[in-house]
């Protein structure tokens, strides 16, 4: 395109992208004002609702399947192989199977995004309930608790860091794929990237910066809120074992 | 609305129109669940970006796996480096693959360099932490006959360390090639075509998902089931023990791959 060195070159694309960010530009193909402040959060708000719905559900499904199953010890072939088959599902395809077959809207993505993010909690609150240390169940059941309150209060607790590390792993999928939302109508930060002939080059590269950006935030808040959620003794025989 | 919706709509009116009595184009123009006629008459056209997607994942996977492999080789007797490779590499993981994508495009232009730098990228993490995992896993009494026997380091590393470590390691290439297959959909974007290609520019039209994304998981499957021969083909010893217990072996894998 141009004959600027590349790093300048690079340099300059990425200064055109967060212009693209901080001012709203005129759009090559209409009069209308595109990007800027505004749209960028619009689409950011809607990126994060969509993710936090799918991922909230998510967890609603799998969270008490994977306890449940974890205490019991059944289903292990289940649990286990859910957590390895989803890293097989194509996320275009997964999108262009939802636009063909069910339809668009913010429920479809939902669902969509949902397929994405049981699989890897259901696998790791079993395998982080497995783990919880059985002195500690027999323990709580030698004090008289049912099956309920040992899953609630000694297991999940127990199983906090782990269960934590698949709704991160959760998180990221989800915050990935629902990037190309605007395939199924919901406008998230992937409209920027995919509708270049709107955006031009600037915005495309300005929503792919938004998209990255936004899920290391994600990544940091989740890392955030396991550590808020890990019980202190947890924590302190950590410190212990490292010390 | 993006525009490749358009572009498939448009297409099928081309279809329809070209031979309005063909049993084959009115199931395509309807656009029922999957058209058999339309798919054998028109399957070539998903051989070019079968072959693309193929020649991505494995040149993706290949590359990952010597790279992570030099980290794991030099963090190995320097335990120091091992939050600080594990760190780096799960930062790459974090950046959602279409942004790394075009992220990359000012720099590496479009085409297939930029979808196999990204694409390898995602499969460090997996396949070091793997490759970690498995000379940790080693016993320390196979170590002690090693250095028994007078072994050096690297003796020692190649020669037993590595070779013990070849369940977690192939446990890693399996989940980097089955994810690599899965995010190399998204290719498309970075202008190297691959499956994601055709699926991209007819979104709407069922058959054509259902072929490509079935070619997907046709593929994920059939490097699983390679790479779990290639496995069994390099530990015979696991075999030499008894279906049972290789049987545990490998399941002990499967949690050790999923607590992370």
């Amino acid at each position: 395109v141009s004959s600027l060195p590349l790093g300048i070159a690079v340099l300059d694309s990425f200064g055109d992208a967060c212009d693209f960010i901080l001012n709203p530009q005129t759009s090559r193909f209409s009069t209308d004002k595109v990007g800027g402040p505004d749209q960028a959060f619009d689409l950011t708000v809607t990126h994060l609702k969509v993710t936090f719905l799918a991922l909230g559900a998510a967890l609603l499904i799998a969270l008490p399947i994977g306890l449940v199953l974890g205490h019991y010890r059944k289903g292990e072939m289940l649990a286990i192989s859910a957590g390895n088959a989803w890293r097989a599902v194509p996320e275009l395809a997964l999108i262009a199977f939802f636009l063909a077959f069910v339809g668009t809207g913010l429920l479809n993505l939902t669902i969509a995004l949902l397929v994405l993010g049981v699989p890897p909690i259901l696998t790791n609150s079993y395998v982080g309930v497995r783990q919880v240390d059985r002195a500690a169940v027999e323990g709580a059941r030698g004090m008289g608790m049912t099956d309920a309150e040992i899953i609630t209060k000694i297991e999940l607790p127990l199983a906090v860091p782990t269960i934590m590390s698949g709704v991160r792993t959760a998180g990221i999928n989800i915050i990935a794929t629902a990037t190309i939302g605007p395939l199924v109508g919901v406008l998230t930060l992937g409209d920027f990237i995919l509708s270049r002939n709107v955006y031009g080059d600037e915005g495309v590269l300005a929503g792919a910066i938004l998209v990255a950006l936004l899920a290391v935030l994600l990544e940091l808040g989740l890392a955030g809120v396991q550590r808020l959620l890990t019980p202190r003794g947890l924590k302190l025989a950590r410190e212990t074992a490292a010390a | 609305m993006p525009s490749s919706l358009f572009s498939a709509f448009h297409l099928l009116a081309q279809v329809e129109i070209r031979d309005p009595n063909d049993p084959s184009t009115s199931c395509v123009a309807e656009n029922k669940p999957f058209c058999f006629s339309w798919a054998a008459d028109n399957f070539d056209r998903y051989t070019t970006p079968l072959v693309e997607h193929l020649v991505l994942v494995v040149v993706s996977v290949v590359l990952g796996f010597l790279i992570a492999f030099a980290m794991a080789v030099v963090s190995h007797r320097r335990g120091w480096l091992v939050p600080t490779f594990t760190g780096a590499t799960g930062v790459l993981y974090t950046i959602p693959s279409l942004a790394f994508f075009i992220l990359l495009l000012p720099i590496t232009g479009r085409g297939t360099d930029t979808a196999v730098i990204a694409l390898t990228a995602y499969t460090l993490q997996i396949i070091y932490r793997n490759i970690v995992a498995g000379l940790a896993n080693v016993p320390e009494a196979s170590k002690d006959a090693g250095l028994g026997m007078g072994m050096s380091g690297r003796q020692l590393l190649w020669q037993v360390e590595l070779p013990l470590a070849v369940p977690e390691i192939v446990a890693g290439l399996r989940i980097a090639t089955v994810s690599t297959v899965a995010i190399a959909s998204l290719a498309v974007f970075a202008g190297a075509g691959g499956l994601g290609d055709p699926i991209y520019s007819q979104l709407t039209f069922k058959t054509n998902i259902v072929i490509a994304g079935g070619l997907m998981v046709l593929m994920a499957v059939t490097f699983e089931l390679l790479l779990l021969i290639l496995q069994a083909l390099l530990t015979p010893w696991l075999r030499a023990r008894g279906a049972d217990e290789s049987g545990r072996g490998h399941f002990a894998d499967l949690f050790r791959r999923t607590a992370t």
